[in-house]
């Protein structure tokens, strides 16, 4: 028998018993679909994520004052002390690195603005005109400490608070009161929404030196710094931890942390919650496996008689074999396309729901699905076919 | 032809052993036409089945064409059944997903023939069988004499030299069952070997030469005169 009329009888075999053929294909394509977009989310999840940290800047380092080490002894960090701040003089010290593009020192604090007769608290950031291009936010209008105006009471007020203020009116050039001095609105931010829990349309960015004496302090909360290269990333912070330590007398006091080192812990993690999310999945289809090795146990017994005569007419028991064989592949074979089908029809609802959420499935995934889903229907069929082909020619002609 | 040499077959039914075939010789030439008669549980089935090579005799030496073939591999033997010899049976055993023409190509399919040569053979056997027009029908919308033609078709589409028909009629009302046994009887004279089993006297008697089976052996071996 050739392998063409292998396939086309199966498939005959496979449209003649139209009810139990579809169970079965749905039974093993909702596993597939299942595997599909259960990845697709967790994918989607993973790459939303990266998107978020991405916004934030990729060449961004941090440098936060203290060790984040467990086994350091110092006696400041029982009190939650660093025993030296972060200062102007390390941010200039960093800013002058051949790897460092630019950087920001930051303060954050809350004080009172007021203007117009309005009050409210807002959360001070306090730095210097790169904080904005190093953290990707954008400015509506006007603009941040340019043109030689760094060391002027300038201003740059968030989108709802600059709306909230002046409602009506241009907010550039109006003079606000911040915390007892008076700034100058230089600037308005575009509405960004929220970034990793952080809403920029609700802040007010002065620059550093009247944040530090508004907050009466010498000491900075962060130093933010853009390597120039993002494949030198690691050269950069070592340059940065070895310039720090010795401007800190050979203290190792502060700690440098790399965006993608955050980024890897979380594409670790989703990374994982994927699999396993598709993991789960998968049983699923090993179910149907089971499925469909029942059912074509089921067709044996009930083809016995038609087996015997295939048998009487000269069908030897490989024939027999590869006929069962073919049957299950079809099956599995429809089962694991509907599921794809069904699978990425899923995804694309979810990212119209969800246009945010980047709900793709990865390939892999989609490919290991599908493998897994012909691999069990295979394996199945391996038990029925053989009983298929073991049956005797005479008892199974006899059998009514 | 056919030369069975000592054939036994012995059939565990609980803790008894029953003889189904006891130490049967029997030759056959090509071309004969023999009636296989006797009591069920006579054996003549299990006969029938050893000589179409459905089962294997637990001893003895079964030649075919001169060729000894009860030591082959199974592959080989389905070879043998595929290409020389024909089954006929009682219940027809007709595929019911298939359509007639499906089911008389059912031996070419299974032999590797190209769908081609596959369509003007099956075309030829409808014609032959009167079956042209019910070619598509499925064999339960056949009546009896015309699932018993399509079977008949599909035994002889291969051109095999043995035609075993077991109780051909034993389904069938008295008029169709003697249209089928000329059916039958026309192959045989184009020199096909007919074997056909029965316990219908009537029938066992047309045919030329008469073999009468009980508890496994041979017991009456008659040629009819006439011929």
């Amino acid at each position: 028998m050739t392998l063409t009329d292998t396939l086309h009888t199966s498939f005959g075999t496979v449209l003649s018993y139209r009810i139990r053929s579809l169970l079965i294909i749905l039974a093993i394509a909702l596993g597939v679909a299942a595997v599909v977009i259960l990845t697709a989310l967790g994918d989607g999840a993973r790459n939303y994520v990266i998107q978020q940290f991405s916004s934030i800047g990729t060449n961004l380092l941090v440098v936060l004052p203290g060790r984040a080490e467990t086994a350091g002894s110092f006696p400041g960090a029982v009190l939650g002390q660093t025993p030296r701040d972060l200062t102007l003089k390390d941010a200039q010290l960093l800013g002058r690195l051949p790897q460092v593009r630019r950087y920001a020192p930051l303060n954050v604090g809350a004080a009172e603005l007021s203007a117009a007769n309005r009050l409210r608290e807002v959360t001070v950031l306090g730095s210097n005109a790169n904080l904005i291009p190093i953290r990707h936010m954008q400015l509506a209008q006007g603009s941040f400490l340019t043109h030689g105006s760094a060391y002027s009471a300038q201003i740059v007020l968030g989108a709802k608070i600059a709306a909230e203020f002046f409602p009506h009116g241009q907010a550039i050039g109006q003079r606000v009161r911040l915390g007892g001095n008076r700034f100058l609105v230089s600037g308005v931010l575009k509405a960004q929404g929220e970034t990793m829990g952080f809403n920029t349309d609700e802040i007010v960015i002065i620059p550093i030196d009247y944040a530090q004496s508004l907050f009466n302090t010498t000491s900075l909360f962060r130093i933010l710094v853009e390597a120039k290269n993002h494949s030198e990333i690691n050269a950069t912070k070592q340059a940065m931890q070895t310039s720090l330590r010795q401007s800190h007398d050979g203290e190792n006091d502060t700690t440098v942390i790399t965006q993608d080192a955050i980024l890897d812990t979380f594409d670790r993690i989703l990374r994982a919650m994927t699999l396993a999310v598709a993991s789960i999945a998968a049983i699923s289809l090993l179910v149907a496996g089971i499925l469909v090795m029942n059912v074509m146990l089921i067709a044996v017994n009930q083809r016995t008689a038609e087996i015997g005569l295939l048998k009487a007419i000269g069908a030897t028991s490989g024939d027999i074999r590869r006929l069962f064989f073919a049957e299950a592949l079809w099956l599995s074979f429809a089962g694991a396309l509907l599921g794809f089908l069904l699978g990425q029809a899923g995804s694309f609802l979810l990212r119209v729901a969800y246009p945010q959420l980047p709900a793709w499935a990865p390939v892999w995934a989609s490919l290991a699905g599908i493998l897994i889903a012909l691999t069990a229907g295979i394996l199945a069929s391996i038990l029925p076919a053989g009983k298929a082909a073991r049956l005797d020619a005479v008892q199974a002609l006899n059998k009514r | 032809m056919i030369r069975l040499t000592g054939i036994t077959r012995t059939f565990q039914m609980g803790d008894q052993a029953v003889h189904a075939l006891d130490a049967v010789d029997l030759s056959i030439e090509s071309g004969e036409y023999v009636s296989i008669m006797g009591p069920s549980g006579s054996g003549k089935s299990t006969l029938l089945n050893i000589i179409g090579l459905l089962d294997r005799p637990d001893s003895g030496d079964y030649a075919l064409d001169y060729r000894p073939i009860t030591d082959l591999s199974e592959t080989e033997q389905a070879q043998i059944r595929r290409e020389k010899i024909g089954f006929v049976f009682q219940s027809f055993h007709l595929i019911p997903r298939l359509t007639a023409a499906e089911n008389i190509a059912l031996p070419l399919v299974l032999s590797g023939i190209p769908p081609n040569q596959r369509r003007h053979r099956v075309n030829t056997a409808l014609q032959d069988f009167e079956l042209t027009h019910r070619a598509n029908h499925r064999p339960s919308e056949l009546s009896g004499g015309q699932r018993q033609r399509v079977a008949i078709a599909r035994a002889t589409i291969m051109q095999p030299g043995i035609i075993l028909a077991d109780e051909p009629t034993g389904n069938l009302d008295h008029q169709i069952g003697a249209e089928v046994m000329m059916l039958l009887e026309n192959l045989q004279d184009r020199g096909t070997t007919l074997i056909v089993v029965t316990h219908d006297r009537e029938l066992g008697a047309r045919a030329h030469r008469q073999i009468g089976m009980r508890d496994g052996k041979v017991l009456t071996d008659r040629r009819n005169d006439t011929d």
